[in-house]
């Protein structure tokens, strides 16, 4: 294999790497905000231990995604231009939340008068994005309509068709779990208690919604049922989605969190394999689709992030660490 | 209107309204770790009371600089998809860059700074204050890389229509780099620091929260007097490297438009790009030829020897050049005064020099924001400087009323932040240093 064709793959799965990790560590605060209502009961004290909880944690978390972003735009220009642009209105959608959340927690603090006001852009503002990246990531999978200059043709309904709604809220369910497993581990009493009856319905919801997503899989995307990988994490995803629901009875809630982590992990295992080596299908023709061969930078950029992902990436997740640890316990106020 | 003109009013929109922040970040940084540095050393109080209140407010300006930043990196993507197209395999590797070596960093630890101090070690917690602040100026730094190279572009070949790395280190560290940076952090640091400056100056005139206010206000201004004869050094730096690699974009500035053998230094004047004339023009005799070539009689090129589609809006790019100037001058001046003030130990009874000092908060910011202007507006008709040109550079597939409403969304959207960092900033000081730091936890 030539050098180049490597480089590419090897994007391909750090991209993914960068994906997951946004997807553990921002998806629990992520889930934290959009079940916020109903963790919080609308309580001001419970709000603050709920924010308090995710407050030093989660400016980081979002860097995941940030840092994807720029990974993105560095090695597959044309797989970031064509999903940005063509997304444009949606997009704008996801900013309007994220700019939303960013200001919350820090203004609900800040705020003598009504702080009932930035719980609920907090709400808003995680909502949003935690559907609206399983539909775009739906929409990538399922194909959109693409010329031969790689440009979206589409139309803003054109995202909501069934599949990618599905995949949507099946990436909901898989946000709601970790932040309902990570509201365990940091809580305790009332808040853990609602914690644990949630995650009851939302487990059957997320059980239930990976099957619905296999079958449209089936059905939409051909080829699905016969991708080996694929099955391997679906395996891995079964497996862990019954050891959530073991762990939270045991009331081992690190577990717990660790296997919704691996499920989640295991459902970006499912869509890399479905996906590769495409990384923004083409709806209806195959040969205009957006791969990782006919979308990426020069051999020379793609190494030299390489270089940069390997120096950078271990320390990062180091110190990250580290800090994670010196905020672990239960939040109490 | 014309998808690329709405585009640019975006960006626009969204780079001047995020720069409001960074530039107040990069100088509380320095403010905060200065003094957890003495608070390390000396183990006084007074340090820590300081430090606390400069974190809160550190934090409240991060986040809106975080929630702000987000919608520039995607940006060039939504509206400018062309330009992530022909030159994503230069330009994303730094915001990729960025995002590993250095915003990780900051945000990470500005989660031990903010509220991790009962839970770390006295050294713990001052390397984290060490490590927010690196983060935060490598953050600027390949932030500048990736627009200095816009500005001046090496390091590349074009293949296929499309600019393809060749040499990364000519890339990043192209001809403006090292001058923009310097020029760009020293802009935070004044920033920063007249900030507190004119806080500490209102409790002085108050005559509340003395104490902290007075060491404030003595580190502060210490730091602003020396940023601001510093700056003009660095202005210098990047004066005379625009001259010789972007000569258009100087002529602009100059308002210059015929080429001339020991050029004057333009003070005041009104360009006329129809005219191609500067009105009501006052100079300093071949001062430009000196400071750009060190020869009071060197040839400096006029707006005339390059075609006019070529030409940047002159009278805007020469306008906005000048306030900054004008703004440094009068630091400058401000800064003198200050010296003077010092050393006759009369600095705390001066209220008129205190008064100044509040009002002028948002000066240096404001100039910020001139020489961000001078430099992007100056860079016109190019996105990429002699590569690109910033209408090729637009999506082609984002209709022009969808660019509308996402204007109008911005606009309402930053208004509102604006409002609310105001209304929390003016709590945070009215609450004051000492108040905040007897309370516990946040």
């Amino acid at each position: 294999m030539e050098t180049l064709t490597v480089l590419q793959i090897i994007w391909f799965f750090l991209i993914g790497i960068l994906f997951v990790g946004y997807s553990i560590l921002d998806g629990f605060d992520l889930g934290i905000g959009s079940l916020l209502p109903l963790l919080s009961k609308n309580d001001e004290k419970k709000t603050a231990i709920l924010f308090n909880s995710i407050w030093p944690l989660w400016d980081g978390n979002e860097v995941w995604l940030i840092t994807a972003g720029g990974a993105l735009f560095a090695a597959f220009p044309h797989a970031y231009a064509t999903v940005f642009s063509g997304f444009y209105l949606a997009l704008m959608i996801v900013l309007f939340g994220l700019i939303l959340r960013a200001v919350s927690i820090e203004f609900f603090f800040l705020e003598a008068g009504n702080k009932k006001i930035w719980a609920r852009t907090f709400f808003i503002g995680s909502l949003i994005p935690a559907i609206l990246f399983g539909v775009a990531l739906g929409n990538v999978i399922l194909g959109i309509p693409l010329d031969s200059k790689m440009e979206f043709t589409g139309n803003f309904f054109t995202l909501l068709r069934p599949f990618p709604l599905v995949i949507g809220i099946l990436g909901l369910c898989a946000i709601f779990m970790q932040g309902l497993t990570y509201t365990m581990i940091k809580t305790e009493n009332e808040i853990n208690e609602s914690a644990r009856l949630l995650s009851d319905k939302i487990w059957k919801l997320y059980a239930a919604f990976f099957v619905l997503a296999m079958i449209a899989s089936f059905i939409f995307i051909p080829g699905s049922s016969k991708n080996i990988i694929a099955w391997i994490f679906t395996a891995i995803f079964i497996v862990a989605i019954i050891a959530i629901r073991i762990f939270i009875g045991k009331a081992e809630e690190f577990k717990a969190f660790i296997s919704s982590s691996l499920s989640f992990a295991s459902l970006w295992g499912i869509a890399g394999a479905l996906q590769f080596p495409n990384l923004v299908k083409a709806l209806g023709d195959d040969s205009l689709s957006i791969t990782i061969y006919n979308a990426s930078s020069s051999k020379l950029t793609l190494s030299v992030m390489v270089a940069i992902a390997l120096v950078g990436m271990p320390i990062v997740i180091g110190y990250t660490i580290y800090v994670y640890k010196i905020f672990r316990g239960k939040t109490r106020g | 209107m014309d998808a690329v003109l709405l585009s640019r009013i975006q960006f626009a929109l969204a780079a001047g309204f995020h720069f409001i922040f960074p530039p107040l970040t990069l100088g509380m940084g320095l403010l905060i770790v200065i003094n957890e540095t003495l608070y390390y050393k000396k183990g006084e109080e007074l340090y820590k009371t300081i430090s606390k209140f400069l974190v809160k407010i550190f934090a409240l300006i991060f986040a809106i600089g975080v929630a702000s930043g987000i919608v520039l990196e995607f940006s060039f993507g939504t509206n400018w998809s062309n330009y992530s197209r022909l030159v994503g395999d230069i330009f994303g590797a730094p915001l990729a860059a960025e995002g590993v070596l250095a915003f990780f960093l900051e945000s990470v630890f500005l989660g031990v700074l903010l509220l991790g101090r009962d839970r770390v070690s006295k050294k713990a917690y001052l390397v984290s204050a060490y490590l927010v602040f690196f983060g935060s100026h490598l953050s600027a730094l390949w932030i500048i890389i990736a627009n200095s190279w816009m500005q001046t572009p090496a390091g590349f070949v074009i293949e296929g229509g499309r600019a393809i790395l060749t040499n990364f280190f000519e890339a990043a560290i192209n001809h403006s780099t090292a001058e923009r940076f310097l020029h760009t952090i020293v802009g935070g640091w004044q920033s920063g620091s007249l900030f507190l400056a004119g806080i500490s100056s209102w409790y002085i005139l108050k005559k509340r929260d003395i104490q902290p206010a007075q060491a404030m206000l003595k580190l502060s201004l210490t730091i602003f007097i020396v940023m601001s004869f510093l700056q003009f050094g660095t202005g210098h730096m990047h004066a005379v490297q625009v001259a010789k690699t972007q000569p258009v974009k100087m002529a602009a500035m100059e308002g210059l438009w015929e080429s001339k053998d020991g050029a004057p230094l333009s003070v005041w004047g009104f360009p006329v790009a129809s005219e191609k004339k500067t009105y009501l023009e006052i100079g300093i005799p071949k001062l430009l030829s000196i400071m750009v070539y060190a020869d009071p009689n060197a040839r400096i090129q006029g707006l005339n020897e390059f075609p006019d589609e070529l030409h940047p809006p002159v009278f805007l790019t020469f306008q906005v050049y000048h306030v900054m100037i004008g703004l440094g001058s009068l630091f400058a001046l401000m800064s003198l005064i200050g010296i003077f003030l010092i050393l006759k130990k009369k600095l705390f009874e001066t209220n008129w020099y205190l008064k100044g000092l509040l009002f002028a908060i948002p000066l240096p910011v404001i100039a910020c924001e001139m020489g961000w202007m001078a430099a992007e507006i100056g860079r016109q008709p190019w996105a990429v400087y002699n590569v690109l040109k910033t209408a090729d550079a637009a999506s082609v597939v984002v209709p022009p009323w969808q660019i509308l409403l996402t204007i109008i969304m911005f606009t309402v959207i930053y208004a509102f932040l604006f409002f609310i960092f105001i209304k929390f900033l003016l709590k945070l000081i009215e609450k004051g240093p000492e108040e905040i730091a007897k309370s516990s936890g946040y």
